[in-house]
């Protein structure tokens, strides 16, 4: 798939004829508030074997869109105009048997989130062979174990008989892949197939999506919004803004040569490709990075806020018949943060990067080693000394829609911590509060509302405020952007980096992410099953990656294989 | 698995001795005097008073009254009633019974709240579900002597379908009425939670791959939407079992039925503190026999629950 084959897409007298035809599409959801439309005028073309990406924020009528193709629109939506044509047949308002026979054989589909869509009371092996039955495809113990281990799943066999729940969420996604392709569909819908995983493991997944795609002769609806990694899977690309097609064209062009605004501030703000910009500017000589992205101020890197000395972490695992097991998530971890500068720690889900932060944080006792605080070790603090610590200390966690209490409203939140540090009257708490949602570019009129009433950018913001009321010296973002859209992330980044260098502050930042690490960090540690294997000045460690782990995170990047000419920068 | 379940068992026993001590206290210190019942309206001589104390241990003090109770119930001889009768043979005799009863209720209530409940479910917000959700909630709210008196007198007496009251032999016929009066107030939950739990799963991420992966609806929504919501309707069905052996108190007294709840019923009256205590204790071991039943079934229903 990642050569462009242009005869392909360019229909030729009537040959090859496209494969799915979308024309003008429009779809509308009925609210309480009446029609709301969801998406208007949709084109898209995909030709038989062909990659297209639709690329787009959240709400954006990606997921929509392609939903729509195979029937699936929630209850209260429908197509409203335009039509959908499959394989040269109508299909926009087939009858609901006809949409069953194409389902899965003809049209198959890989969900987004490996977590929720296994039935967890069913086997493995058990939704394989319903979809292969359903299907009227031979469906053996035998047929099951191959259409599995097809997908990348080792001891297929023996897998085939555990729950969903006894396998990691990139096996789950290997399974899912399994059940999309098990009946050879002729068009595959991938939506955001790997949003959920580690960049590795989303590399790994793709990579083997690309080939069984390429070998089955599927072509393929990718849904995602980042778009380096659709440029980098896909021929063609389609940019979705509200509801409508903003762009389309071939990936690289779209990439080089963005038309529209929107399009262009995607291209801007896109992580995996801002790493890709540094890398070209200082290819010309643009050796100041700072330019580029906001920086930390000069002349602070006096002392170490934090130090880190030999920390580990041993947690008891409940075995069988009270038999316990020590599991070591933290193995003599060392580093330390200097004043008013960023520190990142970088590793995949379990490599207890966020355990390392809990502790950090106070929130989670140290088996061994120390945590230096100022010259004063945390870990032997009493209560007392500890409140005050906290104070010092502040998190952002992230989930913005899960770490804010649904039940307090926005000056609530943000008060309440200086109301438990007994700081100021009422008064002076609710002058500060309006400071902070200034300082984080949120209105005053945003105190009396609820969180369910903002976007996730938005909590995110108050979730910051929160954790500035106090004046803290250190703030630890525990993957604090990773639930954001693009544009919304290079926001928070950029809020982040400004707060920095005007308050002063020290940011220990927990993340998954290496391309978020690229555009906040002065130092990073890479972390690998409870250790530190790698650690240097961020530009170090990315221009000169000295372990396999990080070289493979490295290259896991979306869009890390793209030659992009820097002029785009 | 096995370790869980003898450990359950084993939790039984404190859950016995707690259970007939507390009991026996509370009947021990009903107000009255249990002779007076015995004797009736004309008063016994003071001799036979004392004997009649003497048999039934009561004029031994509390914790020796007890202690008696148990050494009997370990050595299988659980006494006499103040009519002379064995409590081990009214056992016998009322608990098969009652035990028909409430298994036809928890039949009733179960396939009907169900089948009710999943159609309604999936029709959320038609007419349907609206006449359902509205019924059931006049089924809930509505006194249950009230719909039983009502149901026995169109049912048994105006349209003699059947007996308004069970006979002694308590016959499948017979017992049907009394069922359904009994398993209509649990019909009426078991249909919402049904109701709500197939809305819930309706709408899971599973249920929407499953219908991507080719399958029909029937499939879909017999093995995809109702396994999954049948996880709380289990739990409930099951801690109702135990709750419909011993509530049949006012079903069992509207139809006349000579079970658990009428012979219970008359005992509280009597003050016959070792036939009260040995019914309720009774109830009380189905009532935890029937939690595990639904802990077992939990398990079965959800493979993320595993008992060690």
């Amino acid at each position: 798939m990642s050569t462009h084959s242009m005869d392909q897409s360019q229909p030729l007298n009537g040959l090859p004829k496209p494969l799915l035809e979308l024309r003008d599409l429009a779809i509308t959801f009925k609210t309480n508030n009446g029609d709301v439309p969801a998406v208007r005028n949709a084109h898209l073309t995909i030709m038989p074997g062909e990659t297209v990406a639709i690329v787009g924020e959240s709400g954006s009528g990606k997921s929509t869109t392609a939903l729509a193709a195979i029937g699936l629109l929630p209850a209260n939506g429908a197509v409203s105009g335009g039509s959908i044509i499959f394989d040269g047949e109508d299909i926009t308002h087939a009858s609901e048997k006809r949409i069953v026979e194409l389902r899965g054989s003809s049209i198959g589909m890989v969900p987004q989130d490996p977590m929720s869509n296994l039935n967890p009371v069913w086997k493995i092996g058990f939704q394989v062979k319903e979809t292969l039955k359903a299907n009227g495809l031979p469906h053996t113990a035998k047929d099951i174990a191959q259409v599995l281990s097809e997908a990348g799943l080792p001891d297929a066999a023996e897998r085939a008989n555990q729950y969903p729940h006894e396998f990691s969420g990139g096996m789950r996604q290997r399974a899912l892949i399994a059940i999309g392709l098990s009946c050879r569909p002729r068009l595959l819908i991938a939506d955001e197939p790997t949003s959920a995983l580690d960049v590795t493991v989303q590399r790994q997944i793709l990579d083997h999506l690309d080939r069984m795609t390429d070998e089955l002769g599927t072509a393929v609806l990718l849904i995602t919004h980042d778009l380096g990694l659709a440029a980098e899977r896909a021929h063609k690309v389609v940019v979705m803004y509200k509801g409508q097609v903003v762009e389309s064209g071939p990936a690289l062009e779209i990439l080089t040569n963005p038309q529209h605004p929107y399009t262009r501030k995607l291209v801007e703000s896109a992580p995996s490709l801002a790493s890709r910009r540094i890398e070209a500017a200082k290819s010309l000589g643009l050796e100041d990075s700072d330019e580029l992205l906001a920086a930390h101020p000069d002349g602070v890197r006096t002392e170490n806020v934090i130090e880190v000395k030999h920390l580990s972490k041993v947690f008891k695992l409940r075995g069988a018949l009270g038999k316990s097991t020590d599991f070591k998530a933290v193995d003599d971890v060392s580093f330390s943060i200097p004043r008013g500068t960023t520190t990142a720690v970088v590793g995949e889900s379990g490599s207890g990067k966020s355990t390392v932060a809990r502790m950090v944080l106070g929130l989670e006792k140290a088996t061994e080693g120390q945590i230096l605080f100022d010259g004063v070790d945390i870990t032997t603090l009493d209560r007392r000394k500890m409140f005050n610590f906290r104070r010092r200390v502040q998190p952002i966690f992230q989930d913005p829609y899960g770490s804010l209490d649904p039940m307090y409203n926005i000056f609530r939140t943000i008060e309440e911590p200086l109301r438990v540090h007994g700081i100021g009257n009422s008064k002076s708490r609710e002058k500060k509060v309006r400071e902070l949602l200034d300082q984080v570019s949120l209105p005053a009129s945003m105190m009396r509302r609820y969180p369910n009433e903002l976007s996730g950018g938005q909590r995110q913001r108050v979730a910051i405020a929160r954790a500035l009321a106090l004046d803290p010296e250190v703030v630890i973002c525990d993957e604090a952007v990773s639930a954001l859209d693009v544009l919304v992330q290079a926001q928070i980044l950029n809020l982040l980096a400004d707060l920095q260098s005007e308050l002063g502050l020290s940011y220990l930042f927990i993340t998954h992410d290496l391309a978020v690490v690229r555009q906040i960090a002065d130092e990073v540690c890479v972390m690998q099953k409870g250790r530190i294997v790698e650690t240097g000045s961020t530009d170090d460690v990315f221009d000169n990656p000295q372990q396999e782990y990080t070289k493979a995170l490295l290259a896991a990047i979306p869009g890390a294989g793209l030659v992009l000419p820097p002029e785009v920068a | 698995m096995a370790g869980y379940v003898l450990r359950r068992f084993l939790q039984l026993i404190p859950v016995f001795l707690g259970a007939t001590l507390l009991l026996y206290f509370l009947v021990f210190s009903l107000p009255g005097d249990a002779t007076a019942a015995i004797c009736g309206e004309k008063g016994c001589t003071p001799a036979v008073e004392a004997s009649l104390r003497a048999q039934y241990n009561l004029d031994q003090p509390f914790w020796m009254q007890y202690l008696l109770y148990l050494k009997g119930v370990l050595t299988f001889d659980l006494g006499t009633n103040f009519a002379g009768r064995e409590i081990a043979t009214i056992i016998a005799e009322v608990f098969p019974t009652t035990a028909k009863l409430a298994v036809m209720a928890l039949v009733f209530e179960a396939v009907f709240g169900i089948v009710f409940g999943l159609f309604a479910g999936l029709r959320k917000g038609k007419i349907f579900d609206s006449t359902v959700l509205v019924v059931s909630l006049v089924v809930i709210s509505v006194p249950i002597f009230v719909l039983g008196f009502l149901m026995q007198f169109v049912f048994g007496v105006k349209l003699a379908w059947t007996n308004p009251t069970v006979s002694g032999d308590a016959s499948f016929t017979e017992l049907l009425l009394p069922a359904i009066v009994l398993g209509l107030v649990s019909f009426a939950y078991v249909l919402r939670l049904t109701r709500t739990s197939v809305i819930e799963n309706a709408n899971a991420d599973y249920v929407r791959t499953a219908t991507a992966k080719g399958l029909s609806r029937p499939r879909v929504v017999t093995v995809h939407i109702l396994r999954n919501s049948m996880i709380p309707v289990a739990t409930f069905l099951g801690a109702d079992l135990g709750a419909l052996m011993g509530g049949a108190i006012v079903t069992e007294g509207i139809f006349n039925v000579n079970g658990v709840g009428n012979t219970l019923y008359r005992a509280v009256l009597n003050g016959e503190a070792p036939v009260v205590v040995s019914i309720v204790t009774v109830l009380i071991l189905i009532f935890c026999l029937a939690n595990l039943l639904v802990d077992l079934l939990y398990a079965w229903l959800d493979p993320r629950i595993r008992y060690a």
